[in-house]
This record gives C-alpha cells, sequence and structure tokens, in this order.
C-alpha cells in the first residue's frame, strides 16, 4: 500500500505526525524508553512548573504578568468547580486544577509547529479518564456507602420504568470513561490530521494559496479547541465528581 | 485483484462512516441556536448557562468522534 501511494505524485501521511519514536535512536520501546511522548510531556511539567510556582513566588499584592496569568487561571478553574459541582467540591479542586493545566500546556505545547501532541494519544487521555472515574465512583462509595448505587435507581421515575431506565443508567455510567478520553484525544487528533491534510494540498501548486489559507484557517480553530476541549474535559469531571456526592436523582 | 477489492472497500468504509460527523454538526447546531435563541429573549441569565452549553456540545459532538475514529480505524489500522 505505501509502494503504490508513493509513487502517486501527492504523498499523503496525516497520520504521521503521531508516531511514538525513542528519542535516542534504536527501534525498541520499552516502558522506561524515553519517547518524544515522555519529551513533550515533561516540557509541558516544566512549564506549568514555571507558570505556577516561579510565576508566583514573590506573591506580589500588584501582581507582574505572570503572576495574574496564574491567578486568572486559577481563579477561572475554581469558579468552574463552584459553580458545578457545589461548594463542598471545593476539597477535590487540586486534582481538577492539575488536570486542566496538564491539558491545556499539553494541548497548546502540541499546537508548535514540529513539535508533539501528547493528548492525541488515546493512551494517554484514556489514563487521565480512567483516573477520574476510579477515583470518582471510589469516592462515591466512600462517602455515600450503598445508596450511591441511588444513582442508578431513577426515584422520580414511574415505578414499572426504573428497571429499564437502571439499565440504560448503568450503561451510560460505564461509557463515561471512553467518551470522555476519546472526545479529547479525537478532537486533537482530528484537527491536528486536518492541518497536515491541507499541508499536503499546499504542495499543488495550483491549489497552494487555498490550502495555506485553510491551513491558518484551521490552525486558528486548533488554538479554540485546544482550549475548549481541556475546558469541557474538567468541566465532565466536575459533573461526575457531583454526581458522586449527590449521587440521589 | 483480491487485494485491491479490501482496498477500495476500506476506502468506501471510511467515506461512509464520515457521514456520522453530519448528525453531530446538527446537533451541535441544534444545541448552539437554542442556546442563542433563549440568551437573546434573556441575557442576564445566559452567562450562568455557559457551562451546560459547553456539556451539551461536548455531549453531541462526541458521537461525530466516534464516527471519524472508525474512518481514521478503517483507514490505517484495518
Amino acid at each position: 500500500m505505501a509502494a503504490e501511494e508513493q509513487a502517486e505524485g501527492l504523498q499523503f501521511h496525516p497520520m504521521e505526525q503521531f508516531t511514538v519514536e525513542p528519542l535516542f535512536g534504536g527501534d525498541t520501546i520499552h516502558w522506561y524508553t524515553p519517547t518524544n511522548v515522555t519529551l513533550w510531556m515533561a516540557i509541558a511539567v516544566l512549564a506549568i512548573i514555571g507558570l505556577l510556582v516561579l510565576g508566583t513566588r514573590k506573591r506580589a499584592i500588584v501582581p507582574s504578568r505572570t503572576q495574574s496569568v496564574a491567578e486568572l487561571a486559577y481563579g477561572f478553574v475554581h469558579s468552574m468547580v463552584e459553580d458545578v459541582a457545589g461548594k463542598e467540591a471545593l476539597k477535590y479542586f487540586p486534582y481538577i486544577m492539575t488536570l486542566f493545566i496538564f491539558i491545556v500546556f499539553s494541548n497548546f505545547l502540541g499546537l508548535i509547529p514540529m513539535s508533539f501532541v501528547t493528548t492525541s494519544h488515546i493512551a494517554v487521555t484514556v489514563v487521565l479518564a480512567l483516573l477520574v472515574f476510579v477515583s470518582v465512583t471510589l469516592l462515591g462509595f466512600y462517602l455515600h456507602g450503598i445508596k450511591f448505587l441511588g444513582l442508578f435507581w431513577v426515584s422520580s421515575a414511574p415505578l414499572a420504568l426504573r428497571p429499564v431506565l437502571a439499565v440504560i443508567e448503568i450503561i451510560s455510567y460505564f461509557v463515561r470513561p471512553v467518551s470522555h478520553s476519546i472526545r479529547l484525544a479525537g478532537n486533537v487528533m482530528a484537527g491536528h490530521a486536518v492541518i497536515e491534510v491541507f499541508a499536503t494540498f499546499a504542495g499543488a501548486i495550483l491549489i497552494a494559496p487555498l490550502a495555506l489559507v485553510g491551513i491558518v484557517a484551521m490552525f486558528g480553530m486548533d488554538v479554540l479547541v485546544a482550549f475548549i476541549q481541556a475546558y469541557v474535559f474538567t468541566i465532565l469531571t466536575c459533573v461526575y465528581l457531583k454526581d458522586a456526592l449527590h449521587p440521589s436523582h | 485483484m483480491e487485494g485491491d477489492i479490501v482496498e477500495m472497500g476500506k476506502f468506501i468504509g471510511a467515506g461512509l462512516a464520515t457521514i456520522g460527523m453530519g448528525g453531530a454538526a446538527i446537533g451541535v447546531g441544534s444545541i448552539v441556536g437554542n442556546f442563542l435563541s433563549g440568551a437573546l429573549r434573556n441575557p442576564s441569565a445566559a452567562g450562568g448557562q455557559t457551562a451546560m452549553l459547553f456539556i451539551g456540545i461536548a455531549f453531541a459532538e462526541a458521537f461525530g468522534i466516534f464516527s471519524f475514529l472508525v474512518a481514521l480505524l478503517l483507514m490505517f489500522a484495518v
């Protein structure tokens, strides 16, 4: 298949940018091999430390530019947790802040040309989403015991309908980590793949100007998507957390 | 020759799978349109509901992303 595509004029490899490669040569990837995923995650963590730890170190009353960005992010997530999940959920604010900041930074670092976007890999987002799913479920059982199962028993519905609704609720509960992870990875991957497709078209001289406009437009779209998907991921975490805190319908 | 038919089936399947993305587009458009028509009637209440707007968009969009994923799997993984 690859040989046939090589023979044609346009080379079409929009998914090549997502390959995981070892940093220091070699072919095999073990769990401890430093790859480009490791590199860009480390860069994201370092950038987060730079913004949130070094940026706010002075604790100035009149904040510097870096400090006000850090305060803005903090206040944004804080009010989101409070609005969506309620006041009691503020106990779990550090975890949600961590999720949001990490996803935002990985998404935006991935927008740098020639960089690697870690959140485009379902393996990465599944870990994030499964952690949310498992911890929220455990929290629900810890706080409410067996009453947490009332989440699946819609007490406002007629009695005959409740078993049917319970099945639907259980299915929708277990689909949560799937859609939670695939939404983020799919959106980010789709955006980057479309940019690459337009970049392929830019190789054809006749439609190159159009393709360049397309690249710029898709890049602007991707900047939006990078933020909105991080926002959606965290807000859904807040919704799930609210379910764990108040399971009764 | 058999390989070509498999290849053709992959491309046709991937193309058909992208139809699902149209459904997500309809869903997102309907949500945002209804939000706007509600928000223009009572703009003061609209600000507090943007979180709900994004949750709704996210749920509607997820299925479009699923079909996109199916298309990608057919093109590159199968």
